[in-house]
């Protein structure tokens, strides 16, 4: 192959003479590189340490008060001893071990069908898998059966919520995006303006308005007597605004697809639903893999605003954590180290695995 | 209809229980923009015919109309008995019998080579997935291309793909195959493999509606070589009398220019 040609020939000598030729190469390449080198070693060294010495050795995890007032570093001790508030919220304290439980399950699922999606064998039981999971999350959550004492979801919270809200919300809002992007791309007038003004209309408000307005608004619309739960509003709210956006993300990948391929598809006798379904669906779907999973993400983070409508998210319930003590108060850089730690972690996790999926989905194609 | 275009003509042979496309009065617009004109057309059974013609004569606009990959607003089309209009239950019956080969072959990227060919029987025809692999091998091994069947698309020449999208076709036995320019987009050294796997299907009696302006091709296979310009049938003849003894000074025209290089 001509490639071959094109690669540097193997480095040569020990480890040390190697790196000695890799730094020269790639970063004392000229003057410009090497200042740029030296400035970044010197500003790493300027802030790392400081990092370190804060939240690492200085630090504590003693969960009380009077062992964090001692320490001149960070007080972890403060997620030490309200790690249960922080994690769970408001649910009965004895009854903890139930969202934990379900939120290891949920995970579970998640991590099933991520990684199940490139076996056939697998791939068949992910519905399945989610048809009876959802139930048991939710008898784990409410309980009122088997023997669990039944909690009312307005004692939901943390970490389960934050969990259950996306998850829920990615599930609902894909399907649901994807018929609004066909919708919009559709020969019929109606539908099309239809998704069109939708579209438009929930892409134009903030999330915040959405959530507020399905809080506070639509109740006054139902008649006396009628009541729809606070956390059903605020996940339909979720699911209606991350639609929106995904739509317009689905319809970027239908229009990346050659008009030929639904004429090949035509030609062949498929009907609509099935050329979507086998030739352009996943063609449209893997190339826009990227912004998906940026939306995801963003709607993840998103879901934190569902505390202006009295719900305790992860993040709500690090802010219930610090005003549970006035004395804590004042560790708030901690509570949100902390909680921002979570997020970059789930958050991570995603782009990670986005990045692989997009990998494994190109394999077979490669020339 | 059809006495029409054989006073114009005098090639058309008479419509006969054989027709197996009628194309009546057949109209087309673009917006303003009138691209086919009073098409008449009847296809025999196993008849082999070429349509050439300037570009954006409307040749392949027209081929197009008979499977509905384009509508018509005027006119008739009827293919086996079937009449394609807005019916979606005829527009599929008639599908079902049609195939189009394309100019850029359209396989579907995302799958091997036998996927595609077994996509079509699966899902319309309801073939067994293991009836439809042997039938798949069974047109792979005829366009002589068998040993790809697990690659993908992209990893095959232009040829070669071309000749995946015949089998596809195949796969889905249709009565009537329309080519779209089918060598247009391929390497000139590929255009041969392509075209005599198409000079087998034409003497195996395949009913063959072709765009191209590959002449040879028309002179081997063709029964009637059709002219078009400016969205209507200029001339339709048998292939001698074409090349021979054009009526049309359009038709000496174009022939002067694609075949004096």
């Amino acid at each position: 192959m001509s490639e071959n040609a094109k690669l540097p020939p193997l480095p040569v000598g020990t480890f040390v003479e190697r790196s000695v030729t890799w730094s020269k190469k790639n970063l004392f390449d000229g003057w410009f590189n090497t200042i740029l080198t030296l400035g970044s070693v010197a500003f790493l060294l300027w802030l790392i340490p400081p990092i370190i010495e804060w939240g690492i050795i200085n630090a504590t995890l003693t969960p009380t008060i009077e062992g964090c007032a001692e320490a001149t570093g960070a007080c972890w001790g403060f997620v030490n001893a309200n790690l249960r508030l922080i994690l769970f919220g408001t649910y009965p304290y004895d009854e903890q071990w139930r969202p934990l439980l379900a939120m290891i399950f949920l995970m579970g699922i998640i991590c099933a069908s991520l990684g199940g999606v490139k076996y056939p064998s697998v791939r068949k039981w992910i519905i399945p898998m989610w048809v009876i999971g959802v139930p048991i999350i939710a008898i784990l959550m409410w309980g009122g059966v088997l023997g669990l004492t039944y909690v009312q979801n307005s004692y939901w919270g943390g970490l389960p919520l934050t969990l259950i809200l996306s998850s829920i919300g990615i599930v609902f809002a894909f399907p649901f995006g994807l018929l609004l992007a066909l919708g919009r791309q559709s020969n019929m007038p109606a539908l099309r303006t239809l998704s069109v003004v939708y579209i438009e209309v929930i892409r134009g408000v903030p999330l915040i308005t959405v959530l507020f307005m399905a809080s506070v608004m639509f109740p006054l619309f139902l008649p006396d007597g009628v009541t729809i739960d606070k956390l059903l509003r605020a996940q339909i709210g979720i699911i209606l605004f991350t639609a929106a956006y995904l739509a317009e993300v689905f319809r970027g990948g239908l229009q990346a697809v050659p008009r030929g391929q639904f004429e090949a598809g035509e030609s062949l006798a498929l009907s609509y639903w099935q050329s979507m379904r086998l030739i352009i669906l996943p063609q449209a779907l893997r190339l826009v893999i990227p912004p998906t999973v940026n939306s995801f993400i963003s709607m993840f983070k998103d879901t934190t605003l569902v505390v202006i409508i009295g719900l305790f998210d992860f993040l709500g319930t690090v802010k219930l954590a610090l005003r549970s003590d006035p004395a804590w108060t004042k560790y708030y850089v901690e509570g949100y180290t902390f909680a921002a730690a979570i997020f970059f972690l789930i958050c991570f996790s995603m782009a990670k695995y986005s990045a692989y999926l997009e990998k494994e989905l190109r394999k077979g194609e490669r020339r | 209809m059809t006495v029409a275009t054989e006073t114009k003509t005098g090639a058309v042979p008479p419509p006969s229980s054989e027709d197996v496309i009628t194309v009546t009065k057949m109209n087309k617009w673009y917006g303003n923009f009138h691209v086919l004109k009073d098409i008449d057309l009847s296809v025999r059974k196993g008849e082999r015919i070429v349509i050439c013609g300037p570009s954006g004569s409307g040749k392949s606009t027209l081929i197009r109309t008979l499977n509905r990959l384009e509508v018509y607003q005027q006119g008739e089309i009827t293919v086996n008995d079937i009449l394609l209009g807005d019916d979606v239950k005829n527009i599929e019956a008639v599908r079902r019998d049609v195939c189009m080969v394309f100019q850029h072959f359209n396989l579907f990227p995302h799958m091997t080579v036998l996927e595609n060919l077994t996509l079509a029987p699966i899902w319309v025809r309801k073939m067994p997935k293991k009836e439809a692999n042997d039938l798949a091998m069974h047109y792979l091994e005829r366009v002589r291309i068998a040993e790809q069947a697990h690659k993908f698309p992209g990893q095959l020449s232009g040829g070669q793909q071309q000749r995946v999208a015949i089998a596809r076709s195949l796969c889905m036995q249709p009565k009537i195959m329309l080519f779209d320019e089918p060598t247009s987009a391929l390497d000139p050294e590929m255009v041969k493999e392509v075209l005599d796997v198409m000079v087998e299907l034409a003497k195996e009696g395949m009913t063959m509606l072709c765009v191209t302006h590959e002449m040879g091709f028309a002179k081997e296979v063709a029964d009637r070589v059709i002219f078009m310009d400016e969205g209507q049938i200029i001339e339709m003849a048998g292939p001698h009398e074409f090349f021979d003894n054009p009526k049309s000074e359009r038709t000496k025209l174009f022939l002067s220019q694609i075949l004096s290089h």
